[in-house]
């Protein structure tokens, strides 16, 4: 079941992986960008950019360009070491869980049993260069931004935490492979429509969707860099591709989010229709669960902090546990 | 209770709502106007840096340097002067220095002109990178511009309207310029 890309060289696939998924990463975290500003423009029925190239498909590599091009600026009296490591710190785990994210059927860098738990370990580290980043700036919108990030996070980490151990109890597996093996057939074998087994699927997969917008920081939970209020919150002080690596993690993280909602609910690469599975399903599904992202970026004004921690502590928190009890039960009879 | 569980429903059905009338707008044509390639048309009465009007029957300024907009001007922005030519009954103006740094385009001048010599011009792509450039010579920018033998309609309201319309001056548009219509509608 299990049988990889035909390389029996495991040094040579592995490197062939990491080499893959930096270029996955650098093209998408570049385009998507670009997706993000024409969607925006849509949204708003402007054409979004237009000069750089036809319909702007130049504009990322224009961006890339000023931003490698410019100075890196290491404010006076920060933690230099901190400040630096940062950025980089925010970049590399959303690149390290992709690394057990299963593509299609022969196709994931790492087939290891706790894959999620992989993921969820890793996923906080994000947290910390957000906020090592915002103390490290010495600067005192990036520290607000940094407290925001941490309770935010604390917030959003408990029900997304609670909706994960539902599925796991579901599926009775960590292993992300087996979890999409396990969604085998046409679309009500999904875990999103799987009522028999977990009554309130749809609402545990709205759960996980909120808190990955929240967790990524994304509109309308981009308390961590409200421009409004904290000029660009952790990132203020930093500048060319200090920045451009938060901008692009930001994106890699997003696609991470967006990975793991289309294995664990809407059944990885497997095809709706039953035949026909492979890539190009999950990159389908993966996509319009991006485009989602930026639909809801375009759609909602940012919540307000307090608005934000109710939803987490009143409403997600009590309703993932109930799915969770509900769910734990049925697993029971 | 009840309440508490109306409340979600009721706010996450608003989150849904919003989606779809943003999805809407998506698929819908976009309004924008591409500036330097298309333009929208100028309202009859739009109210540029003033500039001078040509007499239609000899081809010069009408003005006759009787300075009233000078005095009228409350930024002092307008210096002109002028000549009496041999065997003429009134002066003609020489130079008609604007200075639009400082004009507030109130258009107190306009009012002032008693024989309606000074409009308003329908240029308004005056972006420079050079201050010295908005201290024009309105006497030299009628000279440089030709005299076509094209009646120009004398009243200053009316001098605005579109048929007195000029060709650009200031840096013209690459591609013609497009009239484009925007939709005026309601967003439901």
């Amino acid at each position: 079941m299990m049988n990889y890309l035909s390389l029996h060289s495991e040094p040579l696939r592995l490197v062939l992986f990491l080499a893959g998924l930096m270029a996955f990463v650098g093209l998408n975290a570049a385009y998507l960008v670009w997706v993000e500003r024409k969607g925006a423009g849509r949204f708003q029925r402007r054409p979004g950019p237009t000069e750089a190239g036809p319909a702007g498909l130049l504009q990322p590599i224009a961006d890339a360009l000023k931003l490698l091009s410019k100075q890196l600026i290491v404010p006076d009296g920060v933690d230099r070491t901190l400040f630096r490591v940062a950025p980089l710190l925010m970049m590399s785990p959303a690149m390290i869980s992709l690394a057990v994210i299963p593509w299609g059927q022969s196709l994931a860098a790492r087939n290891i049993n706790l894959g999620l738990l992989m993921i969820f370990a890793f996923g906080s580290i994000n947290v910390m260069a957000i906020m090592l980043g915002g103390w490290s700036s010495r600067n005192k919108y990036a520290i607000i931004s940094a407290a925001r990030v941490v309770s935010q996070n604390v917030a959003y980490e408990i029900p997304v935490l609670l909706v994960v151990i539902t599925t796991i109890l579901v599926t009775g597996t960590m292993n992300l492979n087996e979890i999409v093996a396990n969604q085998a057939g046409p679309f009500w074998k999904w875990y999103i429509f799987r009522w028999d087994l977990n009554p309130l699927a749809p609402v545990t997969f709205l759960i996980f969707y909120i808190c990955m917008l929240a967790e990524t920081n994304r509109a309308p939970f981009d308390m961590a860099e409200a421009e409004s209020e904290l000029v660009a919150g952790a990132y203020t002080e930093y500048s060319g591709m200090g920045f451009g690596v938060f901008f692009m993690a930001e994106y890699a993280n997003i696609l991470l989010g967006c990975s793991l909602a289309t294995v664990l609910f809407l059944g990885g690469w497997q095809s709706p229709i039953g035949i026909l599975p492979g890539v190009f399903w999950f990159l389908i599904k993966l996509y319009f669960l991006v485009f989602s992202v930026i639909w809801v970026r375009w759609t909602f004004p940012r919540t307000q902090f307090y608005g934000l921690l109710n939803l987490s502590w009143k409403i997600l928190i009590p309703v993932s546990l109930f799915t969770l009890i509900l769910s734990s039960a049925l697993v029971k009879l | 209770m009840k309440k508490a569980f109306l409340e979600i429903y009721n706010g996450l059905k608003s989150l849904f709502i919003g989606l779809k009338i943003t999805l809407g707008q998506f698929f819908r044509p976009t309004v924008t106007v591409r500036y330097p390639y298309q333009t929208l048309k100028i309202p009859p009465r739009f109210r540029g840096h003033i500039e001078l009007v040509r007499d239609p029957a000899t081809g010069k300024p009408k003005c006759y340097v009787c300075k009233l907009c000078e005095k009228a001007c409350p930024s002092d922005c307008i210096t002109l002067d002028g000549v009496k030519p041999e065997g003429a009954k009134r002066k003609t103006v020489t130079t008609y220095r604007l200075d639009f740094t400082k004009c507030s385009l109130c258009g107190s001048c306009v009012e002032a002109c008693r024989d309606g010599a000074i409009r308003f011009s329908r240029d308004y792509n005056l972006a420079s990178t050079n201050k010295e450039e908005f201290v024009m010579d309105l006497f030299q920018r009628l000279e440089s511009e030709g005299f076509q033998a094209e009646p120009t309609p004398p009243a200053p309201i009316a001098a605005a309207a579109p048929a007195a319309s000029q060709p650009p001056a200031a840096p013209a548009p690459a591609v013609m310029p497009e009239q484009i219509k925007v939709e005026q509608e309601a967003v439901k």
